[in-house]
């Protein structure tokens, strides 16, 4: 099962693999580069030639290391953490020397023994500290400190809805007791995937399932004036993702798109895959009176926080208002864009 | 003991939620009799309901917080000019901020899903009238933007951006658009407590917008006093200035200009 439970120690060396990690090797060592351009740079105007020459002769080493790294994943996972290291390092300093001896470097960097050593010597600084800097994150989101992070960030459903629901249920319950025993049992569905343990993926259609149960308590209140178009012909049911994400952005557009509004409103949701991407979008009505709230933004909050320790960089998500100003057909939208992983189990 | 039945107007924009509250009513008849006169889905079909004359009285309003189009603080403001209007007992599920003005400013509220004995015990209690002032400003601090008038038995929200002058005449204050006049049933004074920072005196009978004040001109019409009138834009009506108010009224174009 995909979880982020994957990390069973915190010293580990970071996956070569990631998106993310690879962004982060990038940024960091071109930071690196600029530091020292800055620091031995004596004309100011000549800084942005001295860095472009400087990195033409970093960025043919690094990237070939971060594809032989790549490529060696498999190998590396099964190294210990301290072989794992000089592993690393040895593989840049070996890619450094290759590129050096080829003379692919450019003539800003000296030839000769001397200008190897030099290009040696930073290669492994900036490994070195590159790496310290994995661990640290590593162990800055370590598993349980993660762990306790997704604990803190689900199961979280607003009160409002809870006493709204419930009281609609005691609304019904003389009139129409077999209305008010189904929404009770979807309460209790509700909350025993609140209750549960909320720290794996899960699949998309459970997810769609709840949201399902969700809405039609929503609809025992709010009647007709809650509609709901659903496009999920083109998603792959198999799909994971975190849990409790739909139900939350649902409860955001019930509470800021339908409740408010006068007439009947309509709330759509649809899921694609592209390619390795799977494709979330919500939309609710928006209306420009109604002032932003600030619980529609700790959800959305909560749920970037947990979708970036599941998926790290490779998932985000957006927000957008669209439609003219001056009609009031205008939409408030959600795009959730994470990996396509896909469960084992049928 | 057979007392009259309590007049009651339900506000809810959930249908269950006023399904629940009639529930509610039919189980305490005993101990308080009552009758459900009117149900509405918002604060204008409330307001609505309220400005109806065939409508039996009302004693009490039960108001839920969220609603649609005009939610239940709003109605109360909307209510609190008029010189007639029925206690409201707020009614909401959630509402953090709300309860805690509530709470502070002594207003009674109950909360969802509500009871029996509780709903009882609130429409014994009745609430002497409507929130003070300062309460209101306190459970809204953003305050009204809009007045709202009656015409035919709907009610129009007039936004206060768009009000000119506001005069009293005979029985009635008459909201002053570029475009049209409104009757509004509320009392100058009132108008002019709430929305001070907005519309300043310019006669015994008359509020002028602040910023719809473009300049003065004296008024030739009665010889040998002194007389002066205050021009507004977009309106080519002049509103006389009493000899009272003119010393704030030239306050306010100094500080204007």
């Amino acid at each position: 099962m995909a979880s982020i439970r994957q990390n069973p120690s915190p010293s580990r060396l970071p996956d070569f693999r990631n998106l993310g990690v690879w962004l982060r090797v990038l940024l960091v060592t071109n930071a690196l580069a600029a530091l020292f351009c800055c620091a031995a740079n004596r004309h100011w105007h000549e800084l942005p030639d001295e860095f472009v020459q400087l990195a033409a002769s970093v960025e043919p080493p690094l990237i070939a290391s971060l594809v032989m790294l790549y490529l060696l994943q498999r190998l590396l996972e099964r190294l210990s953490y301290g072989r794992g290291i000089l592993f690393v390092v040895g593989s840049v300093l070996a890619v450094t020397a290759a590129f050096h001896a080829l003379g692919v470097v450019p003539a800003v960097t000296q030839t000769g023994s001397a200008g190897l050593a030099r290009a040696l010597l930073w290669a492994a600084l900036c490994s070195g500290a590159l790496l310290y800097y994995f661990n640290i994150c590593a162990r800055l989101h370590s598993p349980a400190l993660a762990e306790a992070r997704l604990f803190a960030l689900t199961a979280r459903i607003r009160p409002h809805f809870l006493f709204n629901a419930l009281n609609a249920v005691l609304g019904v319950i003389r009139s129409d007791p077999r209305r008010a025993e189904v929404a009770l049992e979807e309460l209790a569905d509700l909350f025993r995937v609140l209750m549960r343990d909320n720290r794996e993926l899960v699949r998309l259609s459970d997810e769609i399932a709840l949201a399902r149960q969700y809405l039609d308590l929503e609809r025992l209140r709010l009647g007709e004036r809650l509609q709901v178009k659903w496009d999920i012909e083109s998603c792959p049911p198999d799909a994971l993702l975190p849990p409790l994400m739909l139900q939350p952005l649902l409860e955001n557009a019930v509470y800021h798109g339908i409740e408010p509004a006068e007439q009947p409103g309509e709330i759509s949701i649809g899921f694609a895959r592209r390619g390795e991407e799977l494709r979330i979008e919500l939309s609710n009505p928006f209306d420009p009176k109604t002032p932003p709230h600030a619980g529609n933004q700790m959800a959305l909050a909560n749920i970037r926080e947990r979708l970036m320790l599941f998926f790290d960089l490779e998932a985000r998500l957006e927000t957008e208002i669209v439609g003219a100003t001056t009609t009031t057909s205008q939409r408030y939208v959600v795009r959730i864009v994470l990996p396509y992983r896909r469960s084992a189990v049928q | 003991m057979t007392a009259k039945p309590l007049h009651l107007l339900l506000v809810d924009d959930e249908t269950p939620a006023r399904a629940r509250l009639k529930d509610l009513l039919a189980d305490i008849a005993a101990e308080l009799p009552s009758v459900v006169v009117g149900e509405a889905a918002d604060g204008i079909e409330a307001l609505e309901l309220l400005a109806n004359p065939e409508q039996p009285r009302i004693d009490i309003v039960l108001a839920d917080i969220r609603m649609p189009r005009l939610d239940g603080i709003g109605l109360v403001q909307h209510l609190a000019g008029r010189e007639t209007a029925p206690p409201v007992i707020f009614v909401t599920a959630y509402d953090q901020y709300a309860v805690q003005a509530f709470d502070l400013n002594a207003i009674d509220y109950l909360l969802k899903p509500v009871r029996a004995q509780r709903l009882l015990a609130a429409l014994r209690k009745l609430p002497a009238g409507l929130p003070s002032r300062e309460a209101l400003r306190s459970l809204a601090p953003q305050g009204r933007t809009h007045l709202h008038s009656t015409e035919r038995g709907r009610i129009l929200l007039v936004p206060l951006d768009d009000v000119l002058f506001l005069r009293a005449e005979l029985k009635y204050v008459t909201a002053r658009t570029r475009e049209r006049e409104y009757l509004i049933e509320e009392s100058l004074t009132h108008l002019e407590d709430e929305f001070a920072d907005r519309f300043i005196r310019t006669h015994r009978n008359c509020l002028a917008a602040r910023n719809a004040i473009v300049g003065v001109e004296r008024d030739n019409a009665p010889p040998g006093e002194n007389h002066w009138c205050v021009l507004l834009r977009d309106l080519g009506e002049k509103l006389p200035v009493s000899r009272r108010q003119w010393p704030l009224i030239k306050a306010l174009l100094k500080e204007d200009s």
